[in-house]
C-alpha cells in the first residue's frame, strides 16, 4: 500500500528511497545542505537491521561505502561540494573495480567552502569528470521531492545493474524543499540486485570476466566462499594487475561500453511542449521547476516555447536533441552556474540551433520571471 | 616454503615484485604462519591494503583481498567489518600509508576499537616511490627528500596507537620472527583494534641512502639495536635513544565497535 500523503523534505525522500531500494549501509561525514540525510540514516537504518557509521572524513566515508558494498550490502554516502571533492579518488576506485554504490551530492555554492546554505548547480562537470582518468559514471538529477525518492531507487538499481557508482546530483533547493508527497508501496517497486555468477557453469570464477557478453561481470561478495583479488590498478579478467596494452584497452573499453551500449535504459528526460516549439529550454534540478512554470506562462500567451527536463545528466541524453522538430531555432540552457552543461548541449545540437545560456550564480535560485525574460530576449533577437 | 602453507599463497602470482633482501616477504610469511597456527577459516578472512611495496602483499595471498587507495585501507576495512562482522579483517599497510596519508584513519580506527588487525610494515621509508622520508623515518636519517638529513620528528607509532585507543599494541621486527608470529597470533585473537608494528628492512632505498650495508648487515642491526619492552623500563632516555623497543605495549579489554552496533540495532528495534 502506498503511504499517506505527508509533508516531506527532499533529503528525507532520499533516505526513504534508499531504504526502499535496499540500502543497508551508510557512511558519511556531515555537511550542509546534505546533513539531514546522514541524521535520518542514523535513525532509520538500525531499525531495518542496517548499519550507519559517521566516519572521520569524506575520504573515509567513500572507502567504507565501497568496502561494505564489496561485502554485499547496498551502500551509500551523501555530501556537498567540499566533501564531494574529497570523495573523488575513491569514486574512481569504485568505477575501476566496478563496485556498486550511490553518492548523493546536495549541491551548494562553490568553489571551496563557497556558500553552504545557498543553492547552486556548479558540480555538473565535477560529477562527470571529478575523478581522474577515463571512467564511466551515471548521474541523475531530481527536480521534485517525490522524484528524489524515485531517482534514489533508480540510482541504486542502475548502480547494481551496471556495477558503476551512481551519483544523485541534487541541489540545495530540492534537498531542503518540503512538498506533500505520497510514497509508493515498497512492494510495487522494481528492485534490481547485482548479478551473480552461475557457478554451475563456471569452473573457475574470474571476477572481471564478461561471461554474459554484456560487459558486466557477475559479482561475488566477499565472504561468500570464493576468494578473489580487487585492485585499483588496471587489471585483467582475473583481477590481477597488468600493464599489457591489449588488457588495458580492453578494460577501459568495456567499462565505457557497458554504459554507452545501454544508454536508452539509463537515460531519462521529459519533453514539454516541444512538438511545435521555436525555442526550447533545457534544464534540470530545481531550475527546471522555474523553467516549467515559465513555459506554461509563455504558452498561455501564445509563445512557442518548450522544455527538455533532464533526469539523467550523465551519460548525456543526446537523443533528446536529435528528436527536436525542425520548428526549433533556439535552445536556452538554464543552469545555476556560470555555464557548464551548455557546451555538451551545444555539441549534442550539432550546429542546428542557436544556443543561449541562462546562468545564475549569485546564490539565489532562478525565478520563472528570469526564464521568461530570457526567452523574450532570445525570440526578439534571433 | 612448507607444503602445508602453499594453500595460503597464490603460487601462480610468484615471483613477487620485492627486491632481494626486502623484509616484506618475512612479514607476509609471519602472517601466513600465524593464520595457519590458529587454524582460522581461510574463507572468512579478508585482507586489505593501501598503496606501497608492502601493500602489494595481499595480491600474493589466497584470501578475499582488496588493494585500495593510498592510506585508505582502514576506511575500506571498516566498511567491510561493519557490513559483515563475521569476517576476520586484516589490514597490511606501510609506514607512509599508515602514518602519513592514512594517519587520520589510523587514529580513528584505534579510537573506535573496531575488530581489525593492522600490521604495519615499517621500513622507515617510502619504498614504492623510491626513498622519500616518512613520518616514521628517524630524525637525522637520509632520504631522497631529506638529502641533508631528516628534521621531521618521527612518531612512536605504538604510543600513538595506544593513546588513540587501540586495545592490542605490539612491536616486532623481521629479525625476531618467532616473536613476530606470536604477536600476530595474539593480535588476530584479540577482540578489538590490534596493531603490530613491524620494523622491516628496505635495503634498496633506506639501506642505500643511509649506507647501512648489505641486507644481512641490516638484519644484524635489527638484532643489535633492539631491546625488549621489559629491559627498556630500566634504561635511561639516553640509553634508549638509538634503540628500538620491541614487545607488547597494550592488551586491554574494551567494548568492540561492531558488537556495540549490534546493540544499537536491538535498541532501535525496541528489543532493549
Ligand atoms: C594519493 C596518492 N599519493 C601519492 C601516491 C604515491 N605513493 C605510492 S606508494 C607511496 C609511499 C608508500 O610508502 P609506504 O607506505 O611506507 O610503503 P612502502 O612502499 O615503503 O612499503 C606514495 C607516496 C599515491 N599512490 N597516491
Ligand atoms: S624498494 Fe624497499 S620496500 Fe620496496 S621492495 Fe625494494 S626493498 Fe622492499
Ligand atoms: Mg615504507
Amino acid at each position: 500500500m502506498s503511504s499517506m500523503p505527508r509533508l516531506m523534505q527532499g533529503n528525507e525522500a532520499c533516505i526513504e528511497g534508499a531504504i526502499a531500494a535496499g540500502m543497508r549501509f551508510y557512511a558519511g561525514y556531515p555537511i550542509t545542505p546534505s546533513t539531514e540525510i546522514a541524521e535520518l540514516a542514523a535513525e532509520k537504518l538500525p531499525k531495518v537491521g542496517g548499519k550507519f557509521i559517521q566516519m572521520e572524513d569524506e575520504i573515509a566515508s567513500m572507502g567504507a561505502v565501497i568496502g561494505a558494498s564489496l561485502a554485499g550490502l547496498k551502500a551509500m554516502t551523501a555530501t556537498s561540494g567540499p566533501g564531494f571533492s574529497l570523495k573523488q579518488e575513491n569514486i574512481g576506485f569504485a568505477c575501476l573495480t566496478e563496485v556498486p554504490c550511490v553518492i548523493v551530492n546536495v549541491q551548494r555554492g562553490g568553489p571551496s567552502t563557497g556558500q553552504p546554505t545557498l543553492p547552486a548547480q556548479g558540480d555538473v562537470m565535477q560529477a562527470r569528470w571529478g575523478t581522474h582518468g577515463d571512467h564511466p559514471i551515471i548521474v541523475l538529477s531530481p527536480s521534485y521531492v517525490r522524484e528524489v525518492f524515485d531517482l534514489t531507487v533508480r540510482a541504486f538499481n542502475l548502480s547494481e545493474k551496471y556495477r558503476v557508482p551512481c551519483i544523485l546530483l541534487m541541489d540545495e533547493v530540492v534537498g531542503h524543499l518540503r512538498e506533500k508527497v505520497q510514497l509508493p508501496d515498497p512492494a510495487s517497486l522494481k528492485i534490481i540486485n547485482r548479478k551473480k555468477p552461475d557457478l554451475s557453469k563456471i569452473s573457475h570464477y574470474n571476477p572481471y570476466q564478461d561471461y554474459d557478453g554484456d560487459g558486466i561481470p557477475p559479482m561475488v561478495n566477499f565472504g561468500e566462499g570464493i576468494p578473489y583479488h580487487v585492485t585499483g590498478l588496471i587489471h585483467d579478467i582475473t583481477g590481477f594487475p597488468s600493464t599489457k596494452p591489449e588488457v588495458t584497452e580492453y578494460l577501459i573499453t568495456r567499462l565505457m561500453r557497458k554504459i554507452y551500449n545501454n544508454i536508452d535504459d539509463i537515460v531519462e528526460y521529459e519533453k514539454h511542449f516541444t512538438e511545435d516549439a521555436e525555442t526550447v529550454i533545457v534544464s534540470f534540478g530545481s531550475t527546471a521547476r522555474s523553467a516549467i512554470r515559465a513555459v506554461k506562462i509563455l504558452r498561455s500567451e501564445g509563445e512557442k516555447v518548450g522544455l527538455i527536463r533532464l533526469k539523467t545528466i550523465w551519460p548525456f541524453p543526446r537523443k533528446a536533441f536529435r528528436e527536436l522538430p525542425s520548428t526549433v531555432r533556439n535552445v536556452i540552457v538554464a543552469e545555476m552556474n556560470f555555464g557548464q552543461l551548455i557546451e555538451t548541449v551545444e555539441a549534442a545540437c550539432e550546429g542546428k540551433f542557436n544556443i543561449f545560456g541562462l546562468n545564475k550564480y549569485n546564490g539565489e535560485l532562478m525565478s520563472p520571471d528570469e526564464v521568461i525574460a530570457k526567452v523574450r530576449e532570445v525570440n526578439k533577437n534571433a | 616454503m612448507r607444503k602445508s602453507l602453499e594453500k595460503y599463497y597464490r603460487i601462480d602470482k610468484l615471483p613477487h615484485i620485492w627486491c632481494p633482501g626486502c623484509g616484506n616477504g618475512i612479514i607476509t610469511g609471519a602472517l601466513v604462519r600465524a593464520i595457519d597456527n590458529l587454524k582460522l577459516d581461510k574463507d572468512k578472512i579478508c585482507i586489505v591494503s593501501g598503496i606501497g611495496c608492502s601493500s602489494r602483499a595481499p595480491g600474493y595471498l589466497n584470501f578475499n583481498t582488496l588493494h585500495t587507495t593510498h592510506g585508505r585501507a582502514l576506511a575500506f576495512a571498516t566498511g567491510i567489518k561493519l557490513a559483515r562482522p563475521e569476517l576476520k579483517v586484516i589490514v597490511l599497510t606501510g609506514d607512509g600509508d599508515c602514518a602519513a596519508i592514512g594517519g587520520n584513519h589510523f587514529i580513528h580506527a584505534c579510537r573506535r576499537n573496531i575488530d581489525i588487525t593492522t600490521i604495519v610494515f615499517n621500513n622507515s621509508i617510502y619504498g614504492m616511490t623510491s626513498g622519500q622520508y616518512s613520518p616514521l623515518t628517524p630524525v637525522g636519517a637520509y632520504a631522497t627528500t631529506a638529502p641533508y638529513g631528516n628534521i621531521d620528528r618521527n612518531f612512536d607509532l605504538c604510543k600513538l596507537a595506544e593513546a588513540a585507543g587501540a586495545t592490542y599494541v605490539a612491536r616486532g621486527t623481521v629479525y625476531h620472527v618467532p616473536q613476530l608470529i606470536k604477536f600476530i597470533e595474539k593480535a588476530l585473537l584479540h577482540k578489538g583494534f590490534s596493531v603490530v608494528e613491524t620494523i622491516s628492512t628496505c635495503p634498496t632505498y633506506f639501506g642505500r641512502k643511509n649506507k647501512l650495508g648489505s641486507p644481512v648487515r641490516m638484519m644484524e642491526m635489527l638484532r643489535d639495536n633492539t631491546v625488549s619492552a621489559k629491559a627498556a623500563e630500566k634504561m635511561s632516555k639516553e640509553e634508549l635513544a638509538s634503540k628500538i623497543v620491541i614487545g607488547e605495549f597494550a592488551e586491554i579489554n574494551a567494548p568492540e565497535y561492531t558488537e556495540e552496533y549490534m546493540k544499537i540495532i536491538k535498541r532501535a528495534q525496541g528489543e532493549e
